[in-house]
Formats: structure tokens, C-alpha cells, sequence
């Protein structure tokens, strides 16, 4: 405890503790109940009793994103024994081709999935298919394993540059057992869209 | 002596977390944890106008590297733009957009300065004085005019000013529309088209949970409006609106479609070859105007009162007033035959005219940008800024993003990446030495002593969150999201409380 508190004030920190704590409502995992602490509520953000449910606090936070590296967080549920059997192994492929292996449970959302592991997938409308900013390509092998879109889905694919057959919304891919190996493609979205003499899209 | 090393080691614990640990604190803190990392030798980067544009390039600017900092400014006291504005009050998680722009806001290394006018409290000049680069993306806040005989009749709006009126955007506060007529017409059938279209004709119950404003409710209430037609000059094949939209018509309870079938000959057969977002959206459109409805439909239809519909192949050419010239009631319509196909068709005049009665003209043909100041590079003819990914021609620090780059067109996803390609542009000058960012820049510090010699107080993000709570808990009051404040006046003496 007095190591901790040396610890503390040796970076000069001790008294700005109470204002790390992020607002949780405006982060998309705690409305999407995605995220850990959000069993706990609001009485979490009263009282933290140590730095690493604080930094797991801000890692859920999007703008922290970029900071994380590719490995799961440690304190996952899963890591124990007896959760092997939820793990599913999912690969993003990033907007420079570069492969970023993940790892997995079933009932993960690949939109939030890729923010916890710091790849720039947007979810602007929140998963409530209103945008198609989450727009990735499926892998061949995965593709049919996906249930078949709902109209909505469809039809804010239908917005999404660079449309093809494998296309999907990440928001509305929940992970299952039979999805390990999956592997999520982000479109490179093109420089310079409109060049002179641009036909109009819709607004 | 041993409890030392164990504090030392304890100690090495911490700090060889603590770079990411307080990477991550000052990712989290707000404006109080700037002064902790910030030095005067750091890229500065200012941002004109906080809507989509102004957000999205801000973020990814601060994602990319760890030095730069943002400063956002915005005429307005709250931020936010066409997403506060424009996104129709029945579009709510389109709206969640602003969950992320708020953490943007909020992030050590962005600041938000609402209530500074640029081009007139500060000159751009000005700003890139301050600033190693300046992007602007105030967006389109002028509309194309239809350039035709009673345009300013009392009774002929532009979608732009009807939806910034039932949106609260305080210049539009007193167009008190006239809703007494029977019949409207909306020139242009884009999505902007369709929603007035569907704010016009929505059930009260479903608008009352919006946070559409109150005095547009009570119009709306009043409303004797009942029959809205779409109106675009070329064919079915080349509406500008997209399929969520045109459902939500089909869909709009207490409505029935009702179209000319003529207008729809030839559309089925050149589906073919046509790409799918086109095909499932022409699709949708000659179902609901061709097919005969099944049973429950057909009751429903019955049993609506109200009518929409597109119209075909027509322009305006005048709008027409009553007896008095004193409001509109009707308008001339020039008929038109197509020539080519596809996007590239072209409406061509007949030499037909067609006269619609109405009281209530929108004319949803376009936004269009405005030159900010007149020292800035502004293509008059095209009303955009000139320039490549996001780089302004012949001006060497100036950037621009969102509509001002590419035109008005486009929906949040699409300014999203037209944000990142100039947030590019921008990374690469700053690492090629295009862009010299190694003389320090006073950035903020200059611009908020300039604006406090003119007697002007920006507005704070804490200052817009005050805003926010309050429109948020008289939205509770009412069951609404918010109930927003209407003038510029009110939201400064909140923000000020």
C-alpha cells in the first residue's frame, strides 16, 4: 500500500486519480454491454481499488485505441482453463495488407473487437446499421458460415465505396465457434474520390 | 534498507507500464492535462469548422501522431454541424456519431473554441500566422438557387433553411413556414428531399419523441398538408435518394405511394446489368409504384390519408402566385424527355409544360460553399476550394475537408474518408518538410489574445457540456432526447452560467 502511494505521487499524480475515470456512458462497449465493467455500473466509477482496473477502464476507451498492441487484454476470463473451448481465432487484414492475428471468444463483435486491439475500423452510427463505415470483405472459406444479411444491413451496404460479393457490416458479425479462422479484410478506401467532373452521390 | 529495494523495485514496475499508463492518462484526461505534455516545438494544427469534416480529420491527425496537437473553432457556440443540423430528428444512431467526436473533443491533445467567427473575428491569415497548417471544413451553408420567376414568393423554401428550421439552427429560427395548404412540392428527390418529405408527412406521435423542436412540432400539429410530391427532372432511373430512405416512405404509417406508371416504362427491362446498390433501389421503387399491394397493404393504403409520390421528368420554370401575388400557389413544370442512360442522362425539354397547384414549394437541389475570406483560393463556378487529396492550390499550409473539398455531396461514411485522405496529405507534407513544422508556433495562445482584443469569448467544450446537460434534461421533461436551445443569445448565457 505505501509502495503503491510512493509509487503515486512519485509521477505527481496522487491527487488527479479521481479524473481518469472516463465517462463510460459515451463509450460504444458500455452501451453494447461489451464491455467488462459494465456489469458493475456506475458504482465502478466511484471507486477503483487498483491501476490495472483503471488502465482497463481507458483501454476500452476508443481513443486510446492506437496505443494497444495486437494481444488480447491479460485479464481476460477466458485465459483460464476451462474457457479454451470459447476461443475463436480471427485475422484482420489492415488497410496497408499487413495480417494482425487476434485472439477471440464467441459472442465477440468483430466491429468492437477491432477497436479493443487498435484496428482503425469505424463504427460511426454504433452498430445501429445506420452508417457502413465498418465495411469489411470476408474471407471465401467464412463467407457462407455468416447468416444471410437483414434488409437493413443490405441496404446500408448498398452506401459502402467499393462494394463486392464477400462484403459485410463488422457491427453485425458475432462471433461462433465455427467462424475460427475468419479473416476480415478493411477496403482500401481510394485517395482522391471525386476528380473533376464527379458524378454526384447521394446525401 | 530492504524495504527501499523493494520500493525500488516496486518503482520499476510501475514505470515500465507508466509510458503506457500515462499515454493512457493523458489520452483520458480533458483540456486540465494539456499543460502536462504539451511543448511549444509541437505541430499545431487548426481546424475550421466542427462538424463530421472538422471531427474526422482532427482525429485522425491525433491517432497518427503522438505530437500534434488540434485546435478546433466553430461559429456557432455548440459544435457538431450538419450532424446537430441536418441529420433528420428521426435518425437518431445516426447521430451517435457524436459519441466519438466528443472523445476527440475531450482528448489532451484537441481543444474546442466555439463562438469565434473566422473571416471575420479572425482573419485566416491570421490563423496560419498562429498555426503550422490550417484545415478548413465549414461545409456548404448556401443553397443553389432554382433561378426562376416567384422564387421568393411567401411560400418557396429551400431544404436547407426548412430543415435547419425544424432542426433549431438558430438563422433559421423565424421562417415560419406556411403549412396551410392542401398540396407541396419538393424539387429534387435526394435524401435530403425524402426527409422533408417524411417530416412532412410523419405521424405527431412518432415526431414528439424526436428531438425535432417544439416550435416546429406545433406547426407540424397545425399542418394541412396532405399530399407531398418528389420532384426531379430526369427519370426513376437516376434519383438521388438511397434505399433506407425510400423504405421509410414506403413504410411512413398513415401514408400511400401513388405515381404515374408511364414514367416508370423501360425501367425494369435496363435493371440487367446495373450495379446493386442501383438495381435493389430502382427495385423497391417500381414495387411500390407498379405492383398491386397485397391484402393487408392494400387495407392500409385504404385507409391513409395522406399521399406521396415521385414525379418524373419534370423542371420548374416559375413558380405561380395567387390572384394578389401575395403566396404561391402553383408551379409550371417543364416536361422533359431523357437522352443516354444511366448517371450520365441528360433531361432535355420537350417544349411541354405542366402546371401543379400547390401552396408550399421546397427546392432540395443543393448546398453549396461560400468563400470564407477573401484572401483564401475559392472556385466561385464549382463552389468548392481548389485543391489535390485535400491540399488548397497555391497556398501552402492550407488544407481543406468534408463538402468545402469535394462538394455537397455524400453522406457521413463518405466525408469520413475524404477527412482521412486530407489528414494524410497533411502527415505526409509534415514528414516530407513540405510542411516545415520545426519553428514553434504559438497556436491558441496568440489566437485567444487577438480574439480577446476584439471582445470575443470562445465558447469551451465544458461550456458546450453545460449546453448539452440542459437541453438534455428538458428533453427528459417532455420525452424527448433533447429540447434544443433555438438562439445564440440562450446558448451563450448558458454557456457563460
Amino acid at each position: 500500500m505505501a509502495a503503491a502511494a510512493a509509487a503515486r505521487s512519485s509521477m505527481g499524480l496522487t491527487l488527479r486519480f479521481s479524473r481518469v475515470i472516463p465517462d463510460c456512458r459515451s463509450c460504444p462497449l458500455y452501451r453494447l454491454k461489451g464491455c467488462v465493467d459494465n456489469t458493475a455500473g456506475s458504482q465502478r466509477r466511484g471507486s477503483f481499488d487498483s491501476l490495472r482496473t483503471i488502465n482497463r477502464h481507458l483501454q476500452t476507451s476508443i481513443c486510446l485505441s492506437q496505443a494497444e498492441e495486437g494481444s488480447s487484454n491479460a485479464e481476460d476470463p477466458d485465459d483460464v482453463d476451462n474457457g479454451q473451448h470459447l476461443r475463436v481465432n480471427v485475422v484482420y487484414i489492415d488497410r496497408s495488407g499487413k495480417r494482425i492475428p487476434v485472439k477471440a471468444k464467441v459472442g465477440d463483435n468483430i466491429l468492437y473487437l477491432a477497436h479493443k486491439h487498435g484496428i482503425d475500423l469505424e463504427g460511426a452510427c454504433e452498430a445501429s446499421l445506420a452508417c457502413s463505415t465498418c465495411h469489411v470483405y470476408v474471407n471465401s472459406a467464412h463467407l457462407d458460415k455468416l447468416p444471410e444479411p437483414e434488409e437493413r444491413e443490405d441496404d446500408m451496404l448498398d452506401m459502402a465505396p467499393m462494394l463486392q460479393e464477400n462484403s459485410r457490416l463488422g457491427c453485425q458479425i458475432i462471433l461462433t465457434p465455427d467462424l475460427d479462422g475468419i479473416e476480415l479484410t478493411l477496403p482500401k478506401v481510394t485517395r482522391n474520390f471525386y476528380v473533376d467532373g464527379h458524378v454526384p452521390k447521394p446525401h | 534498507m530492504r524495504s527501499c529495494r523493494r520500493l525500488l523495485s516496486e518503482l520499476k514496475l510501475w514505470t515500465s507500464g507508466r509510458s503506457k499508463w500515462t499515454r493512457g492518462l493523458n489520452e483520458g484526461l480533458g483540456g486540465s492535462g494539456k499543460a502536462f505534455l504539451s511543448t511549444s516545438s509541437c505541430p499545431k494544427v487548426c481546424i475550421v469548422g466542427s462538424g463530421p469534416a472538422g471531427f474526422y480529420t482532427a482525429q485522425h491527425l491525433i491517432k497518427a501522431r503522438q505530437d500534434v496537437e488540434v485546435d478546433i473553432y466553430e461559429r456557432l457556440p455548440v459544435p457538431f454541424g450538419l450532424v446537430r443540423f441536418g441529420v433528420a430528428p428521426d435518425h437518431p444512431e445516426v447521430k451517435n456519431v457524436i459519441n466519438t467526436f466528443t472523445q476527440t473533443a475531450k482528448h489532451s491533445r484537441c481543444s474546442f473554441y466555439g463562438n469565434v467567427n473566422v473571416g471575420k473575428d479572425v482573419t485566416v491569415d491570421e490563423l496560419q500566422g498562429a498555426y503550422h497548417a490550417v484545415v478548413l471544413s465549414y461545409g456548404a451553408e448556401g443553397n443553389r438557387r432554382m433561378g426562376v420567376p416567384g422564387e421568393d414568393l411567401p411560400g418557396v423554401y429551400s431544404a436547407k433553411d426548412f430543415v435547419g428550421w425544424y432542426n433549431g439552427l438558430p438563422s433559421c429560427r423565424e421562417l415560419k413556414p406556411d403549412l396551410s395548404c392542401e398540396t407541396a412540392v419538393i424539387l429534387g428527390q435526394g435524401n435530403v428531399a425524402l426527409d422533408v418529405a417524411r417530416i412532412l408527412l410523419s405521424p405527431l406521435d412518432i415526431l414528439k419523441k424526436t428531438d425535432i423542436t417544439q416550435p416546429a412540432l406545433e406547426a407540424l400539429a397545425e399542418s394541412r398538408v396532405q399530399k407531398v410530391l418528389i420532384v426531379g427532372r430526369r427519370g426513376p432511373m437516376q434519383v438521388a435518394c438511397t434505399i433506407k430512405e425510400l423504405r421509410e416512405m414506403v413504410n411512413l404509417p398513415g401514408t400511400r405511394p401513388e405515381m404515374v406508371t408511364a414514367d416508370f416504362e423501360g425501367v425494369s427491362e435496363a435493371l440487367k446489368d446495373v450495379p446493386r446498390p442501383r438495381k435493389r433501389l430502382t427495385e423497391l421503387l417500381l414495387k411500390t409504384a407498379l405492383d398491386a399491394p397485397g391484402d393487408k397493404e392494400l387495407e392500409r393504403r385504404r385507409n391513409a390519408a395522406k399521399v406521396w409520390g415521385f414525379r418524373f421528368y419534370r423542371s420548374p420554370t416559375e413558380i405561380l402566385a395567387d390572384p394578389g401575388r401575395s403566396r404561391t400557389a402553383g408551379i409550371r413544370l417543364a416536361v422533359n424527355r431523357l437522352e443516354g442512360s444511366g448517371d450520365a442522362a441528360r433531361a432535355v425539354l420537350t417544349g411541354e409544360v405542366e402546371d401543379v397547384s400547390c401552396g408550399l414549394v421546397i427546392s432540395s437541389i443543393g448546398y453549396k460553399s461560400l468563400p470564407i475570406d477573401p484572401a483564401v483560393p475559392f472556385d466561385s463556378h464549382r463552389a468548392v476550394m481548389p485543391n489535390s487529396v485535400g491540399r488548397v492550390h497555391q497556398a501552402p499550409g492550407l488544407y481543406c475537408s468534408g463538402w468545402l473539398k469535394t462538394g455537397p455531396t455524400g453522406v457521413i461514411a463518405t466525408t469520413m474518408n475524404n477527412s482521412f485522405d486530407t489528414a494524410r496529405s497533411l502527415l505526409e507534407d509534415m514528414d516530407s518538410g513540405a510542411l516545415d513544422v520545426s519553428p514553434a508556433k504559438p497556436g491558441s495562445q496568440e489566437v485567444s489574445s487577438l480574439l480577446e482584443k476584439r471582445g470575443v469569448r470562445p465558447v469551451t467544450f465544458s461550456d458546450w457540456e453545460k449546453i448539452d446537460s440542459l437541453e438534455t434534461r428538458r428533453g427528459d421533461a417532455c420525452g424527448k432526447p433533447r429540447e434544443k436551445l433555438l438562439s445564440v443569445e440562450e446558448m451563450l448565457k448558458v454557456a457563460r452560467a
